[in-house]
């Protein structure tokens, strides 16, 4: 098909251009090849974080145009690494990385060491397994808040069908000591396939002589899945860890629309205080500065996990 | 035994294995489940407790998704019999039809944007991979870092400047506005994965065709390009999937005319609050093509959820 399009293009073309399209080098071609995806990354990504860089040093606000800029140096900076709330959403989002990436890890793992017995119809019930992580967060969200609902909510039921609890007696999303969970518990339902997947490809890639030779020098099952299984899986289980770390620390959709950030500010993670901050506030320059100190910090941590990543790797 | 089945799992082993995983899909599925359910209960079925497994099928939510309705008198309802089934259906409640909800424009918005900015980023995409792939660029690995590092920006991040940039040059809430944006988010993705695919094409049939007399060009797209189709597909299911899910930058920069499903789903409201079955409804329609394009990217799936980190 791409053939016979391509031909009419070509044949279209006029000769003149033709010539000094195949008149090209290599070099230019990869120039121009090249060029469009930087320039777009750099006028929607890099611009805007210069941008960004720029307005957190001043006092700019949105949403009053007119208003005189002022520089204020550092001072966005200081108040926030100085509030005491913000130190909270930092403290939420801890919790959150903590344990989704705990249970994920935990639940991801085992799946995937299940799966590699490779029953009769694993791949079938592996893409079952898959398919929450295709979702849209947000959407998620959203009918989790319908399956949280007390009283009437399915979650809330089958909680108190075990339990014998009065299904109406707790509120996931409206309760202080519970909303935390809420959360931990939809991304955990949601993205622990993703490293369950990324698992049993580690599992998948280890040799089976390395067993075989462990098997001949006497190893017991137990002392093969130590010494060769997690470590082998290691690498792999490491890379996991980090997407989801990325991924949840930027964390917005799914808890803006299960939680709002609330009860009071209890799973107001850092992304949606900045939000706040930038869209309801419309404190600019401010949100800015918050904005760069996120990113640091995401950009800080994730070299530091790669270098360890890459030590492991080599090991 | 033979050496190769000295590890192989004992069918005791594969029994429970298998049970256990079973019991773990169909748990991880009720909530799935549970909500295409409701997008076929009526209001109060949808809200009863005990929760209602069993219940009167009805396409009421379906029809609420779709219609913006209206109370009338009994003299007017009694002198205008339905026209549709639809119709039938709201005058349970003394109501009719009056004209479509937004969700169908929504929903339009949501395909536009999302094959625009599908094409856009594996079109150039397509078109950096071969390069980085091909041609000694230099800086090549930093240049990968530098884009693959876009997507470790916190969406709201970047939204603030994108914002004032977008107010300023007319693109907030217009659809191309959204189509650049996703692309900019994409096309990290599609660079990366599509360099994995590019690499795995053997460099010799690209010399062949040149010794043949081949241009460059006509190499890249008569032998490298077909050669890349798997490739190239699942890049683009990816990258549909990610600017289809996208909620973020959605509720941030649209408003209503450029507005996707996600930011309006959560919105529907009914009768005395949030009317369930026509949110489940929307749901439903809403990740039903998702739920297909992952079954039939299974194979693939590893390698787009990693940038193409772990290719099995």
């Amino acid at each position: 098909m791409s053939d016979g399009t391509m031909d009419r293009v070509a044949k279209a073309t006029p000769r003149r251009v033709a010539r000094k399209i195949r008149g090209l080098s290599d070099r230019a071609i990869a120039w121009i090849f090249v060029a469009p995806t930087i320039f777009l990354l750099l006028a929607i990504n890099i611009f805007p974080l210069i941008w960004t860089i720029q307005l957190s040093f001043t006092n700019y606000r949105a949403n009053r145009i007119g208003r005189e800029v002022k520089n204020i140096g550092f001072r966005n900076y200081e108040r926030i690494l100085t509030d005491s709330d913000i130190w909270l959403n930092m403290q939420a989002t801890a919790h959150f990385l903590f344990w989704t990436i705990f249970f994920q890890v935990l639940i991801g793992f085992t799946l995937a060491y299940l799966i590699n017995k490779n029953f009769r119809g694993s791949p079938f019930w592996t893409t079952v397994i898959v398919l929450p992580m295709m979702l849209s967060p947000a959407v998620v969200g959203n009918f989790w808040k319908f399956l949280y609902q007390p009283q009437i909510g399915l979650f809330n039921y089958i909680v108190s069908f075990f339990t014998g609890k009065d299904p109406s007696s707790f509120e996931m999303l409206g309760q202080v000591n519970l909303a935390p969970w809420s959360i931990v518990i939809v991304d955990t339902w949601m993205w622990t396939p993703f490293v369950m997947l990324i698992c049993l490809a580690g599992l998948r890639s280890i040799p089976d002589y390395i067993y075989e030779a462990a098997e001949i020098d006497r190893a017991s099952k137990l002392r093969q899945f130590f010494t060769i299984t997690i470590p082998m899986v290691l690498p792999f289980l490491m890379l996991a860890v980090l997407f989801r770390g990325i991924e949840n620390f930027k964390m917005f959709d799914l808890v803006v629309q299960l939680t709002g950030g609330g009860p009071g500010s209890t799973t107001e993670l850092t992304s949606i205080n900045l939000k706040r901050e930038a869209f309801e506030k419309w404190r600019t320059g401010y949100a800015s500065a918050y904005a760069i100190i996120l990113f640091v910090t995401v950009f800080g941590l994730a070299s530091i996990y790669v270098k360890a990543l890459n030590k492991v790797k080599e090991r | 035994m033979s050496a190769h089945a000295i590890n192989a799992p004992t069918n005791r082993q594969k029994w429970v294995a298998g049970t256990l995983v079973i019991v773990y899909a169909l748990v991880t599925m009720i909530p799935l489940a549970w909500i295409m359910l409701t997008g076929f209960k009526s209001p109060a079925d949808a809200i009863s407790y005990p929760p209602k497994v069993v219940f009167e099928p009805t396409l009421e939510g379906y029809v609420n998704l779709f219609t913006t309705r209206t109370r009338q008198t009994q003299e007017f309802l009694d002198a205008n019999p339905p026209e549709n089934w639809a119709d039938e259906i709201v005058r349970q409640y003394d109501m009719v039809i009056v004209g479509p909800s937004k969700f169908g424009e929504r929903f339009l918005n949501s395909v536009i944007i999302g094959f625009g900015s599908t094409f856009l980023s594996v079109f150039l995409g397509t078109l950096a991979a071969y390069a980085f792939s091909r041609f000694k660029i230099p800086l090549a690995d930093d240049l990968l870092f530098f884009i693959l590092s876009t997507r470790m920006m916190p969406p709201i991040a970047v939204a603030i400047p994108i914002f004032l940039m977008y107010r300023n040059l007319g693109l907030s809430d217009t659809h191309l506005g959204m189509i650049l944006l996703y692309t900019a988010v994409n096309i990290s993705l599609a660079v990366w994965l599509l360099k994995g695919f590019i690499d795995e094409i053997p460099r010799e049939y690209e010399e062949a065709a040149l010794i043949d007399g081949y241009t460059r060009f006509q190499a890249f797209y008569k032998v490298v390009l077909p050669q890349a189709a798997t490739g190239i597909a699942s890049t683009a299911i990816f990258c549909l999937i990610f600017a289809w899910n996208e909620y973020a930058f959605a509720v941030l920069l649209t408003t209503a005319n450029a507005q996707t499903a996600p930011p309006f789903i959560p919105t529907i409201i009914g009768i005395g609050g949030l009317d369930w079955p026509a949110i489940a409804a929307g749901v439903t329609i809403f990740l039903l093509p998702v739920m297909i394009f992952t079954i039939l990217l299974r194979k693939h799936l590893l390698r787009g959820i990693t940038f193409g980190a772990v290719r099995k």
